[in-house]
């Protein structure tokens, strides 16, 4: 196992070279002067050439791709063109914003999907399962913008019992320890914050759960009841277990590879920036400045944050496969 | 009787005095300022976004600033200035006394002479050790300063290339903002980005990244009794319809970039005013002079009769604005109210075609934006009811946009025969918009402001004049005569001038929807405390 997981961490180093080489040359090609999009209408030639020569514009991509790498293998992101900071400090101020709001939502989607997959699957073709199915597909044809809209103007205006947005009221105060708000209201005993970061939390967290929860449901109602018609099964049953235990220990457990590969690719995603979700909730998050980066044309801001979204999805696809040794002790890594 | 009276007269007194102490602006409180996107840093002379500048005016003063509501100025940091014959020595006498916000462990200081002069030295010389950034906007509007020295400690003087008559209203742009010299070389120019220092009204508090911005008033402020909020936040909120929800909600109290869609709900609502003023900005259709038909003054009123201006700003603007008739928009001084528009008059339009030799008309091109601005909130619907108009009188436009970026820079190189573009006032002078945009100084190709390619010597002659004289009521003689030349070559469809909105909620008293200045909270004050 650890041979295997040695070897595939090793490997992340030549797919995420390659996605660096793909997302530069992307954004290479995007047309339009990236001066001129960061100035604007209102500035001189001179300004335009002096940006141009200090982002090494005049220069090649071959040129500048590598001094990029050579930075990067010392352990320097670069500078974010537009804000004039270290991409990791910038990196370091976001990460806890999108992962708090992606590491909610996926808890969410994670018991709502599995229990209504379950639920459905055991009770298949009642009104249970077409309930549960009809969830599911609302839940994956809503827009998430739309539906944030709503239930921000019903929750926060309408019955306002939530805040519209943000990840805290103004004026509350919490230390910034980790820059993971709920950790940090946590660490510092701040029980004030802690209720207040969590309220700030609901409406986003479910707004960005709908959609994986729609998926994981499914996936978890085909995958227990390929499980379910298994003969182990009836001969469980058929042995005077419970149902409870027949479902939980004996048919769940067996389902449970594919729909831990389904969540894992969901978290992976969500991970990328949920940009819809942090814009509507004025979610200060990963996906809302990779989005300001891109359309600024911030080449090294882009280019660390494609960085980092792909290391975390490769990292986390890694875990998924590494958990199917620990669900099913058949399989084996050498 | 004599008793009733005398109580009466006691009654109306005590009624009084109540009365003036309830309309009285009170001191306190906090307001919560939502706008669509974070500052990107805070060093006002190497900002170009509008979000920046919003906070930077708190923070910040100018030698002189823009009065209430319009873009006339008054001394700030400066109570005077004098003006060599030649034009070309300002000396400005600065205000004693003015503080510098404390910052870390080290306490407020006077400002003087040395720090205006650091202000600007460092933007014009490149190798000041504190001319770190790009500068962008002083080739663009300051290039003529050549240098700016101390001639003792509140007296400056700047040495100009050339005369400028727009300088003091340049000067009053968040540009020209005054830094602190030592705050700056205590922490270098990265972290001041971060922790500005200045002698505004409010200082700097915290920035929470893509949320927010916490400014806390000044207590050493030089222009007492100003501010009347303990605080301002500046909250970001990038969709629209969250933003008006929160303002109805009451979690912000002012919200930022109405558009005309969500004014109508701002002034339904008993809880908020909507705050509305004439924007100083103009969008426009130029005819690029470089390419035939539109070097045909015929064919350009054409197009100006084919038009209906008001059915545009009726539909996409939903009457939150007016038909542009000048290159600039009519809350601006030196605007010529006499000058009549082109009508509607599509047999008018054929009739000139039909003069110019094309009585089937032509085919052409009309570029619009891709991106949406106040003086063109729908670009492409904009552009598609142009079109459809033209093809009216028989003008058929082939509609194309590029990427922001693109586009700009091929509009400038006159790759467009007809192209939809706009403009939003700098310093409220309209030098700012008719040397800017229509003079022949700008018609560089590859780097045009003059978009239209116009070349009108006669117009140059009135501009350059009205650059020199700083004789106001000159200038305004001058500047009619302009737009009376440039109405009558037409080398533009003028289209809108967009309405400037914000909402706010009803205890917000005071907020200066001024036409240069956004963002502004000096004066403001809540009258529900």
């Amino acid at each position: 196992m650890l041979k295997y997981t040695v070897r595939r961490l090793i490997g992340i180093i030549p797919v995420l070279l390659g996605l660096l080489v793909l997302v530069s040359l992307l954004i290479e090609f995007i047309p339009g002067d990236p001066a001129r999009v960061m100035l604007g209408q209102h500035v001189s030639e001179e300004a335009l050439e002096t940006l141009r020569e200090r982002l090494g514009l005049n220069r090649p991509f071959i040129a500048r791709f590598g001094i990029y790498l050579g930075n990067l293998f010392r352990g320097d992101w670069g500078n974010s063109i537009r804000e004039g900071r270290p991409i990791l400090t910038i990196l370091a101020e976001r990460i806890p914003a999108t992962f708090e709001l992606s590491f909610a939502a996926m808890i969410i989607s994670s018991i709502v999907g599995i229990a209504v997959g379950i639920l459905s699957a055991y009770r298949q073709y009642s009104l249970l399962d077409y309930t549960g199915m009809l969830i599911a597909l609302i839940g994956i044809s809503m827009p998430v913008f739309w539906l944030g809209l709503m239930m921000i103007y019903f929750f926060s205006l309408v019955v306002p019992i939530l805040p519209f947005g943000g990840r805290l009221t103004t004026g509350v105060v919490l230390n910034d320890v980790t820059g993971f708000y709920i950790l940090d209201a946590i660490i510092t005993g701040n029980l004030t914050a802690l209720g207040n970061v969590l309220r700030h939390l609901v409406m986003p967290a479910i707004a960005l759960a709908t959609i994986p929860m729609a998926i994981i449901t499914r996936m978890t109602r085909s995958s227990m009841l390929e499980v379910l018609r298994q003969d182990y099964i009836n001969t469980a049953r058929a042995k005077g277990l419970s149902s409870r235990v027949v479902v939980m220990r004996h048919a769940f457990k067996n389902a449970l590879m594919p729909i831990v590969t389904v969540v894992g690719l969901n978290f992976g995603v969500l991970l990328g920036g949920a940009i819809l979700t942090e814009t509507v909730f004025a979610w200060p998050g990963l996906g809302t400045w990779l989005l300001d980066s891109i359309y600024a044309r911030d080449y090294p801001a882009v280019q660390g944050g494609v960085l980092f979204i792909g290391a975390s999805f490769i990292f986390i696809n890694l875990l998924v496969d590494l958990s199917y040794a620990w669900i099913n002790p058949k399989v084996k890594y050498d | 009787m004599r008793t009733l009276k005398r109580s009466c007269v006691v009654f109306l007194a005590i009624s009084l005095i109540f009365g003036m102490a309830a309309i009285a602006q009170q001191h306190g409180g906090t307001l919560i300022f939502a706008r669509g996107g974070d500052s990107v840093r805070l060093d006002p002379a190497d900002i170009t976004d509008g979000e920046s500048v919003k906070v930077c005016q708190n923070i910040f003063n100018t030698l002189y600033e823009f009065d209430l509501g319009t873009s006339t100025v008054h001394p700030a940091l400066a109570t005077g200035y004098e003006v060599s014959e030649d034009g070309l020595e300002w000396t400005f006498f600065l205000r004693e006394g003015v503080m510098f916000h404390p910052w870390g462990d080290n306490p407020s200081y006077e400002m003087t002479a040395d720090d205006v002069v650091f202000s600007f030295e460092r933007q014009y010389d490149a190798d000041h050790p504190y001319h770190i950034g790009d500068f962008a906007y002083w080739g663009y509007m300051y290039n003529y300063i050549a240098k700016a020295e101390a001639v003792d400690d509140y007296t400056v003087k700047f040495t100009l290339s050339r005369p400028s008559a727009p300088n003091i209203l340049n000067l009053s742009c968040f540009t020209a903002m005054i830094v602190s010299k030592r705050a700056m070389e205590d922490m270098g120019v990265e972290e001041f980005r971060n922790n500005p220092v200045g002698t505004g009204p409010f200082k700097f508090g915290s920035w929470t990244r893509g949320s927010e911005i916490v400014l806390d008033a000044f207590d050493d402020y030089w222009n007492a009794p100003y501010p009347y909020l303990d605080s301002v936040v500046f909250r970001v909120i990038p969709e629209e319809q969250a933003r008006l929800i929160a303002l109805k909600s009451g979690d912000i109290d002012i919200m930022d970039s109405v558009t005309p869609d969500n004014a109508p709900l701002i002034e339904a609502d008993a809880n908020l005013t909507l705050l509305e003023a004439p924007g100083l900005n103009v969008g426009y259709v130029a005819m690029n002079q470089m390419i035939e038909p539109f070097d045909d003054i015929l064919v350009r009123l054409a197009v100006n009769h084919a038009v209906d201006k008001k059915m545009l700003v009726d539909t996409f603007y939903k009457g939150r604005g007016e038909p542009a008739v000048n290159p600039m928009p009519s809350n601006l001084w030196g605007w010529n109210d006499e000058i009549v528009d082109y009508d509607y008059n599509p047999d008018l339009a054929r009739a000139y075609l039909a003069a110019a030799g094309y009585p089937d008309g032509f085919d052409t091109e009309l570029w619009y934006m891709p991106v949406f601005r106040d003086y063109f909130p729908q670009p492409k619907l904009i552009a598609q009811a142009i079109q459809a108009q033209l093809a009216e009188v028989g003008i058929r436009a082939e509609l194309v946009t590029f990427e922001w970026g693109t586009y700009l820079e091929k509009t400038e190189a006159g790759e467009h025969p007809m192209a939809m573009l706009g403009w939003m006032g700098d310093n409220g002078d309209p030098d700012n918009f008719i040397y800017v945009l229509l003079d022949e100084d700008s018609a560089t190709v590859g780097s045009a402001g003059n978009i239209a390619f116009y070349i009108n010597h006669t117009l140059h002659d009135l501009n350059i004049a009205a650059q020199i004289t700083a004789d106001v009521d000159t200038r305004i003689a001058l500047y009619k005569q302009a737009q009376v030349i440039i109405h009558g070559d037409a080398p533009w469809l003028t289209v809108a001038t967009a309405n400037r909105m914000v909402g706010v909620r009803s205890y917000v008293q005071d907020y200066d929807l001024n036409p240069v200045v956004k963002g502004r909270m000096e004066f403001v004050w809540r009258n529900d405390l």
